[in-house]
């Protein structure tokens, strides 16, 4: 379907790559931890490796979990926008498919979050 | 024209005030003159079949509502030299006005630039007057609740400068590209939007809860507002059915295009609404009714009688509709926790509720409160308890339609989030639930370009990308103040003060 306009209406899109000075969007959910309320959106750089990801940006940014620090995220279950996925950690995240706006759902598989209710 | 009586009857003087101001063009085109009339495809075959529910004349409106604003000026007046801001119930429930002001009041300004513009394109003289009578009452009505709560801007924070914050802070996008996204379509949609769906279906999801939750909690000033806007609303209620069959009348092709903007517009409304789910269940220290509850009265209550009303002009009930009632078990809870986890970049407070209000929202939610919301509140008092009062440091993922963080959860399953994503040539886009993606698949267009504050801070559109720069200068949420946790806050503070109690941290004075 298309818009139904008086013109032909037509616009760039808001978020492409090069709008975001050589950084790109990456979103990341954590399934079953809710505490974090949405996936997080990160800015990042491609070139930078997936254990960096997970050490530098990921780690920081769900301490707050109690979880957190038990999680072994390098050896969870991911999915890169919806579909499995099997990370190569010293690899960047773009020769890891891993593109502007793309995102990684991690799945702990022994860490469900508190009271049983994913949170 | 002859004027047979020397006085007019109120039929005839309608009559003369109204249709007879329009004339039949001449020496122009008529589509020229109203160019936006045909584009969305609605065929109007007799625009003489408007019926105007309310026979209202120009001359007789500025004199009834200068009657009623002077009553209410006047009580503003008396509520601010008694200072009226004293006797709320709680200084908390000011965060509800906060959000208010920021988020509704700019919409009435909206609504009135929408029914100007709208009204300008029709041919049919009814709806155009129609158009410029309720176009007044909504410019009237955002200046009237500015007044009504700019007595509290004197005595707490956050109030000082919501036009600016909704043209720019991250949740005020929500309501802010709601209405962008109605006034930008035609004429046809928006009163499809903002009449019908927004007016006549939701509308008393916003005024009846909140008006009573200003009531209860002591606030006389939004109250009178609210008695004085009732007319105006009452009035709006009925042109919004008038034009939905109206339009479904005058020709059978018109079904499937109202249908589909009925689908959106309920759904944009309802994700719109969630805001003001989290207003009556949390920032109302004396409780009205449960959003729950409210749902079910004005929505699937009254909604139902509606669309089974409307059956017989081959409409059925807006889709998705299921997964809107599913929700309100939910849905303030959701919304409370994402705020909390964010309110460093709001210009109201949040706090875990008290054990009485938990206890009340186990009794209005029997089936979801213990089991999914109380241990959240536990923990979060645990953690503010030993010094670590959670934020969540990282931004969140918004829905590229309704812009609100992808917070939702999928219907029957209250711990996976609802979340869906595509790509449009060749570009990712992610949303909140299958409601919000339709919409965009059936005008990508439009939400290919949306603003997201997300996006836009990382992109370094608003004066930083650190987030302390973008709360308080591009923002201008002054960090401290505005911001972060109820307890401790300078409002806080001063309404201790005002009670006569001393504030929470004795280190430091009441200001």
């Amino acid at each position: 379907m298309s818009v139904n306009a008086l013109y032909d209406y037509k616009f760039e899109p808001k978020d492409k790559v090069e709008n975001f000075n050589g950084m790109q969007l990456l979103y990341v959910y954590w399934t079953d931890h809710l505490m974090f309320c949405a996936p997080l959106a990160l800015s990042v750089q491609p070139d930078m490796t997936f254990r960096a990801l997970i050490e530098e940006i990921l780690k920081p940014a769900t301490a707050a979990h109690p979880d957190s620090s038990k999680a072994d995220f390098l050896n969870a279950e991911w999915l890169l926008n919806d579909e499995p996925f099997t990370p190569d950690a010293d690899a960047s995240l773009i020769d890891n498919g891993i593109d502007h706006k793309s995102m990684l759902t991690v799945t702990t598989p022994d860490l469900k979050g508190m009271a049983g209710v994913g949170y | 024209m002859a004027v047979q009586n020397k006085k007019l009857n109120l039929k005839d003087k309608y009559q003369y005030l109204t249709r007879d101001m329009s004339w039949e063009p001449t020496y122009q085109k008529k589509e020229d003159i109203f160019p936006h009339e045909d584009f969305e495809g609605i065929k109007i075959t007799d625009w003489s079949q408007w019926e105007d529910p309310f026979r209202l004349t120009m001359d007789s409106y500025w004199k009834y509502q200068a009657e009623k604003e002077k009553k209410l000026y006047a009580i503003f007046d008396a509520f601010a030299q008694n200072n009226g801001h004293q006797n709320i119930s709680d200084a908390r429930y000011v965060n509800a006005l906060k959000l208010f002001i920021g988020g509704i009041s700019p919409l009435e300004h909206g609504a009135y630039q929408g029914y100007a513009k709208a009204g300008r394109q029709f041919s049919g003289a009814g709806a155009r007057v129609a158009c410029q009578m309720q176009s007044i009452d909504e410019l009237r009505h955002s200046q009237t609740q500015q007044h009504a709560m700019s007595h509290y801007n004197k005595h707490f924070n956050g109030l000082h400068d919501a036009a600016h914050m909704h043209d720019r802070v991250w949740f005020l996008s929500v309501p802010k590209s709601f209405f962008d996204d109605a006034r930008t379509a035609g004429p046809f949609e928006f009163l499809t939007a903002i009449s019908f769906s927004f007016e006549y279906v939701l509308t008393n999801l916003v005024f009846v809860p909140f008006m009573s939750g200003a009531a209860y909690n002591g606030d006389m000033a939004t109250v009178t507002f609210g008695f004085s806007a009732q007319s105006d609303e009452a009035r709006h209620m009925t042109l919004g059915l008038e034009v939905i069959k109206f339009i479904l009348e005058q020709h059978e092709d018109n079904v499937p295009i109202v249908q589909r903007w009925i689908d959106k517009w309920f759904w944009r409304g309802f994700r719109l609404l969630s805001l003001v789910s989290l207003m009556m269940d949390y920032m109302l220290p004396n409780k009205v009714m449960s959003w729950a509850e409210a749902w079910e009265v004005y929505y699937e209550q009254n909604g139902g009688a509606l669309f089974k009303d409307l059956e017989r002009y081959g409409i059925r009930p807006p889709k998705y509709q299921e997964v809107a009632n599913d929700a309100k078990h939910h849905l303030s809870h959701q919304l409370w926790t994402t705020f909390y986890q964010y309110s460093y970049a709001t210009n109201f407070h949040t706090w875990v509720p008290e054990k009485e209000e938990m206890d009340w929202m186990s009794e209005k939610y029997p089936d979801t409160f213990d089991k999914y919301y109380r241990p959240r509140y536990e923990f979060l008092a645990k953690e503010a308890a030993a010094g670590r009062r959670f934020y969540n440091n990282t931004l969140p993922q918004l829905c590229q339609v309704c812009q609100v963080p992808n917070l939702f959860t999928e219907m029957g399953a209250p711990t996976k989030l609802s979340h869906r994503q595509l790509v449009h040539e060749g570009e990712r886009y992610h949303f909140c639930s299958e409601g919000c993606c339709d919409i965009f698949k059936h005008e990508p267009e439009k939400y290919v370009q949306a603003w997201l504050p997300v996006h836009q801070i990382y992109q370094g559109n608003c004066e930083g990308e650190d987030i302390e720069t973008v709360v308080q200068k591009y923002y201008h949420i002054n960090i401290g103040e505005d911001n972060f946790e109820y307890l401790g806050s300078p409002d806080h503070k001063r309404w201790m003060a005002i009670k006569g109690e001393k504030p929470a941290d004795e280190n430091q004075d009441a200001a």
